[in-house]
């Protein structure tokens, strides 16, 4: 259960952003989590809403890209999709391939609101 | 309106852990990151391992509880500097309490330094330590499918030990189902079965660690030649 460590991460990087574009709201943060990452979403959410409520940042919302486990085969070069812990292959068949996504813990973006909106 | 960021969550700790690697790489330190669940027997394999290594060895042990120093005063009787990280609460060790008890700990290369995580396999694998290796524990009385339902680990790990071979004769777990749910989701993970009881398979594991000591040096003589 470290996904309150990582809501706060977030959040300090959120912070560290909103300061550079003081004039600007942020509605939203944008993160890519990976499936080898060990990051739970539904606790993550939980995380990011006890850490924001009451603040400052209450209204800020988490958006959440779910990431799957992607294999590039070392023989032919296809990238693929894990589904039920298969690595081999799809297309040649071979049993080699190196992992080249799942592990993302990753800030994507920021939903800002646009300076014109406000008046 | 959308803007990109791209920055890692936990860029901050791997900032840190990025200077440990590069103090290990200059001071030709090997530094180790055990984990497994709470009661797997990494205490007990490193109180083994501290007692066979010779006293002019430079080693060091830094290890992670929530509560207690019980594990540093275990480890303390065999001669090498170990200090304890209590977290108070936190379920993980990271780069920065590393960085101060390394600190407080006045260890300098070349050497070996051991750190043992706290007792805990899903949060300790987020966390870079700037360790060469991760190493995962895994004991005969937990179960074969250990490694499919912690991929994250299994995954990240460069070494799995599994221990407490000596009860093999008295539990229901089959070491080559366990092996072969790691290398489904590690196909390259290296495997040792040992027990500190008996010493059973220890040679391999103190080997397995020589040879990674001497990359460390070659990688660092490599650099500074």
């Amino acid at each position: 259960m470290h996904e309150i460590g990582i809501a706060s991460s977030i959040l300090e990087c959120v912070a560290v952003e909103a300061q550079r574009r003081p004039d600007m709201q942020v509605l939203a943060v944008g993160v890519r989590i990976g499936e080898l990452s060990n990051v739970d979403k539904d606790a993550l959410d939980f995380a990011f809403e006890a850490l924001t409520r009451d603040t400052p940042m209450e209204h800020l919302k988490l958006q959440v890209e779910w990431c799957p486990r992607r294999q590039k085969c070392l023989a032919c070069s296809e990238e693929f999709s894990v589904h039920d812990l298969e690595l081999a292959c799809p297309k040649c068949g071979a049993n080699h391939s190196t992992c080249i996504g799942g592990t993302e813990l990753d800030i994507a973006y920021l939903e800002l609101e646009e300076p014109c909106a406000k008046s | 309106m959308r803007e990109i960021v791209e920055k890692k969550v936990l860029s901050e700790n791997d900032r840190l852990a990025g200077e440990l690697r590069q103090r290990y790489h200059e001071q030709h330190i090997l530094c180790v990151n055990l984990i497994s669940s709470p009661g797997s027997g990494k205490t007990t394999l490193l109180e083994k391992t501290l007692a066979s290594l010779p006293q002019s060895s430079a080693v060091a042990v830094l290890t992670g509880d929530i509560q207690t120093d019980n594990d540093a005063r275990r480890l303390s009787h065999y001669g090498f500097p170990v200090r304890q990280i209590v977290t108070g609460g936190t379920c993980h060790l990271d780069a920065r309490m590393v960085d101060r008890h390394l600190n407080e700990l006045g260890f300098r290369g070349p050497g070996l330094l051991f750190v043992e995580n706290v007792g805990n396999l899903v949060c300790p694998s987020s966390y870079d330590l700037g360790e060469a290796a991760k190493i995962v524990l895994l004991s005969v009385t937990e179960g074969e499918d250990k490694p499919l339902k912690y991929p994250g680990i299994f995954h990240r790990a460069s070494l799995m030990i599994l221990t407490k071979t000596d009860l093999l004769p008295h539990v229901e777990f089959n070491p080559d189902l366990a092996l072969e749910n790691a290398r489904k989701i590690h196909p390259e993970i290296d495997y040792i079965a040992l027990s500190s009881r008996t010493g059973e398979g220890f040679e391999k594991w103190l080997s397995w660690l020589n040879v990674l000591q001497q990359k460390v040096r070659q990688q660092a003589a490599a650099v500074s030649s």
